[in-house]
């Protein structure tokens, strides 16, 4: 596995070098939503090298004088959209031999010519933890990408520390999509002491390890199951658990704090119910859906725009996630929008798609808002991101332009029509797969 | 359809319904709204509704409009026509999605005509107070896609306990289907092909009914003639499912060998055969634009709406019918997302109340702002299709049926 992201790395470092003699790049007059400030109103931002070189006020930034000047005036400029929740790249998880495989990556089943991932740039996504299904208890390891154009994963994959070369989070599921009827978990509460005779395992796999101290004469056999646990419990891989009744999420929170690992709770349709709770709980993070309306499901008859606002007034972080294709990523700036008029704060809104997604994914160092330093992820909007009249224009991801609705092959992706989506298969995501 | 008894009655019931509201309350109301999208005509800059016994008693500019002293007022930044969502399982289809609630689709037989949607409307589901938190006042509502012919739609206020309260017409159109989704419910018919023919069948059959019926000679005990009768009759509108083009197609070519009256809905690959469709002057209530592109909607387009209006083809939107989440699909939204897509906001709120209204026969009631017409209205606190805009108030027949805090 480090192998395989040694070699991402350096490819990434082979961009780079091409890069090298790249000319700076100035995007002048538009409004700029940077996330980590206020909004500046005429603004500045520049990018060399796949990276932001600075962003700030007209008059305050200074322009280098080879720059290739782009004028933006009449835009919004807001960095590109973290999606923490999404299944696009046709890859899949687990599957039904049993109910937990934390060993399975959907990292070697993604597509990178799926047409998914244009569609996800038309919409903004420009990174995004791509998730194995829900069907499962434990259904695999989720990985970090970058949308962009790319013909392997491995150009795609952001690597959150360099050196563990962990590149995803951990997929839990509980409440009914993990149940089987006549099979095993049949119950919410078996499902529970699956998960910790699991968890119970892996603590005591890590203690074997600790024990040997180096000496690989002690150390205990590999298992990949195991390996991927002890890097849960040691807090450097991040489970992004679905649940959506209110008590489903505090059983999620009970098993996080037993096990003492990093939680972000996915969908939490009910989240309303147990803001405080949740709040309370100290969980690394909470990613909530958006749907158009309650029900389709039983767990999800619960489920209100007002969670954003509800979480935000509890002190809880919050993002937003499209579950794409259960939420199209073309209609993820919309998700928020209906959580401002069911009162979010509008800055806690844009940041809900942006750096808290970032955050919940140990990426914020990387994207999610627009500082010099970051990678030069961001999108060109036509107009305010909370109007329906508006679109985006242009998606930049590392500094390339990887997305352009002037250009009519680009423009067919935030559109549809004929023939332009051939998926190779439906999303079964509530099947587990 | 000819005006039946049952629908009298319950019409009678909701005036009664509302004379006695009015009596108690004691209050008629007038809407002051900046803009009052009439839709029959041109927006009206501050503007005035007056509401009187449920119905429309005038409208025009606040200067020309005086507001008697015992009228109740409200103030709302946007004023429109009640909202029609031009095909909808909502009522039948329930928000649990558990089997004992979705009484959309009766798979015993693949050709059920006679099967009512009246009998099985759920006026009290949580769905449809949603939709009318949404500023959805009428839905075109009944037996949803997956027979060849799954049995009849109706058309509902959303309002009221029962389904005698909320109906306005018991029997509007015939849901049928075509294409690849009959097959998952049924084991026969199999294929396109089959499903064409049992269609075809069913229909000769009943054109012979249907003369027989003319000469005296039917006792009225067969259900399901009757029905087809009636929709050779032009009694009922058949609406047809048909997502591709091809499928479009077919359903053309078996409306021009019966002649029936007939309503496209789905068409997702409208955009290709739009001189076809125009030509057979049929309608099309459209999928709704945020469809999943999968299946026979995978090649849908958001400007689908944009380029049916351009081409002069009346379109409406529906909520579709979703199998999952959410379970109900919201117009207001859908048409947003057209709005934004070619079609422009007055065009798409056209779609969205009279000219759903006209394609559902209703628009001697319902779709626009203008005297005599039911007084179903919508306060918005700006652009209907605006992300941000809230619904601040609801009117139903004249009462005020859903208030913002």
């Amino acid at each position: 596995m480090k192998k395989m992201i040694l070699l991402g790395l350096l490819m990434c470092c082979n961009i780079l070098v091409l890069q090298a003699q790249e000319r700076p790049q100035v995007f002048e007059g538009a409004e700029i939503l940077p996330i980590s400030g206020e909004p500046i109103l005429n603004g500045v931002l520049i990018i060399q090298n796949g990276k932001i070189t600075a962003v700030g006020a007209a008059g305050s930034v200074t322009i280098p004088r080879n720059a290739d000047r782009h004028d933006a005036s009449g835009k919004v400029i807001m960095p590109g959209l973290v999606d923490t929740h999404s299944h696009i790249g046709e890859g899949d998880g687990g599957d039904r031999s049993s109910s937990m495989h934390p060993d399975v990556r959907i990292l070697d089943t993604i597509d990178p010519r799926s047409k998914t991932f244009n569609k996800a740039m038309a919409g903004g996504v420009t990174t995004a933890n791509i998730m194995p299904g829900s069907g499962l208890l434990i259904s695999g390891q989720t990985v970090y990408v970058k949308t962009r154009p790319a013909n392997t994963i491995e150009e795609m994959v952001v690597v959150v520390d360099e050196e563990t070369g962990i590149f995803g989070g951990l997929k839990m599921a509980n409440g009914t999509n993990p149940l089987r009827a006549g099979g095993t978990p049949g119950t919410r509460a078996k499902s529970a002491a699956l998960v910790r005779a699991h968890y119970l395992k892996a603590q005591d796999y890590k203690r074997k390890i600790e024990e040997a101290d180096g000496d690989q004469e002690k150390m205990p056999a590999r298992d990949l199951e195991m390996e991927t646990l002890v890097e849960v419990l040691e807090g450097k891989r991040i489970v992004h658990n679905h649940t959506h009744r209110h008590d489903d999420i505090l059983t999620a929170i009970r098993l996080s704090k037993e096990f003492g690992y990093r939680l972000v709770l996915q969908h939490v349709s009910e989240a309303w119910k147990v803001a405080d709770e949740i709040a309370e709980a100290g969980v690394l993070g909470v990613s909530i859906i958006g749907l158009d309306s309650p029900g389709g499901k039983m767990e999800a008859i619960g489920i209100r725009d007002k969670n954003g606002m509800m979480l935000e007034e509890a002190g809880a972080d919050v993002a937003y996630h499209t579950d794409d294709p259960i939420v199209d990523s073309r209609f993820f700036l919309r998700m928020a929008a209906l959580g401002v008029r069911e009162g979010m704060s509008r800055d806690r809104a844009l940041e809900a798609l942006t750096l808290a997604g970032a955050r919940m994914m140990d990426l914020d160092h990387r994207v999610g808002s627009l500082e010099a330093g970051k990678d030069a992820d961001f999108l060109i909007l036509s107009g305010d991101p909370f109007s329906v009249y508006t679109h985006v224009e242009q998606t930049w991801i590392d500094g390339e332009k990887a997305w352009d609705r002037s250009d009519p092959e680009d423009r067919k992706y935030a559109i549809g029509g004929y023939d332009i989506f051939r998926f190779s298969s439906n999303h079964s995501h509530h099947e587990g797969n | 359809m000819s005006f039946p008894v049952r629908v009298l009655c319950a019409s009678l019931l909701a005036v009664g319904l509302v004379m006695v509201s009015a009596d108690r309350s004691d209050a008629q109301i007038a809407v002051k709204g900046e803009t009052v999208y009439t839709v029959s005509g041109n927006p009206i800059q501050n503007g005035v509704v007056l509401i009187k016994d449920g119905k429309i008693e005038n409208v025009g500019r606040a200067n020309r409009v005086r507001i008697p002293d015992n009228y109740e007022v409200f103030e709302a930044r946007v004023v429109t026509p009640g909202l029609i969502d031009a095909r909808s399982v909502v009522g039948l289809a329930g928000y649990y999605n558990q089997a004992h609630d979705q009484d959309q689709l009766e798979t015993s037989s693949a050709v059920q005509p006679e099967l009512r949607a009246f009998d099985s409307y759920n006026a009290r589901e949580f769905l449809v107070e949603y939709l009318r938190e949404m500023g959805m006042t009428t839905l075109h509502t009944g037996h949803g896609p997956g027979a060849v012919i799954s049995g009849q739609t109706m058309i509902v206020k959303t309002k009221g306990t029962t389904v005698d309260q909320a109906v306005i017409d018991e029997t509007t159109m015939l849901s049928i289907t075509l294409g690849s989704s009959v097959r998952n419910n049924f084991s026969s018919p199999g294929t396109r092909s089959k499903t064409v023919a049992v269609l075809r069948q069913e229909l000769i059959k009943a054109q012979d009914y249907a003369k027989k019926r003319a000469e005296g000679e039917t006792n009225g005990l067969d259900l399901k003639s009757e029905l087809l009768a009636d929709l050779l009759d032009g009694k009922v509108k058949a609406m047809v499912l048909a997502h591709t083009a091809h499928d479009i197609m077919t359903a053309l070519r078996i409306q021009r060998e019966f002649g029936f009256p007939m309503v496209l809905e789905g068409a997702a690959e409208a955009y290709l055969v739009i001189d076809e469709i125009k030509e057979a002057g049929v309608p099309v209530i459209i999928h709704p634009p945020m469809i999943r592109p999968f299946g026979e909607a995978k090649n849908s387009s958001f400007e689908t709406a944009a380029k049916l209006h351009e081409a002069g083809i009346p379109v409406a939107f529906q909520s579709g019918y979703e199998g999952y989440v959410p379970k109900t699909r919201v117009v207001r939204y859908e048409a947003a997302i057209a709005a934004a897509n070619g079609l422009g906001m007055e065009n798409a709120l056209h779609s969205i109340t009279l000219g759903a209204a006209g394609i559902l026969g209703i628009d001697n009631r319902v779709g626009s702002i203008e005297r005599g017409k039911d007084a179903d209205i919508v306060l918005f606190d700006g652009d209907p299709f605006e992300y941000l805009t809230n619904v601040e108030r609801v009117i139903i027949d004249g009462e005020v049926v859903y208030s913002k805090e």
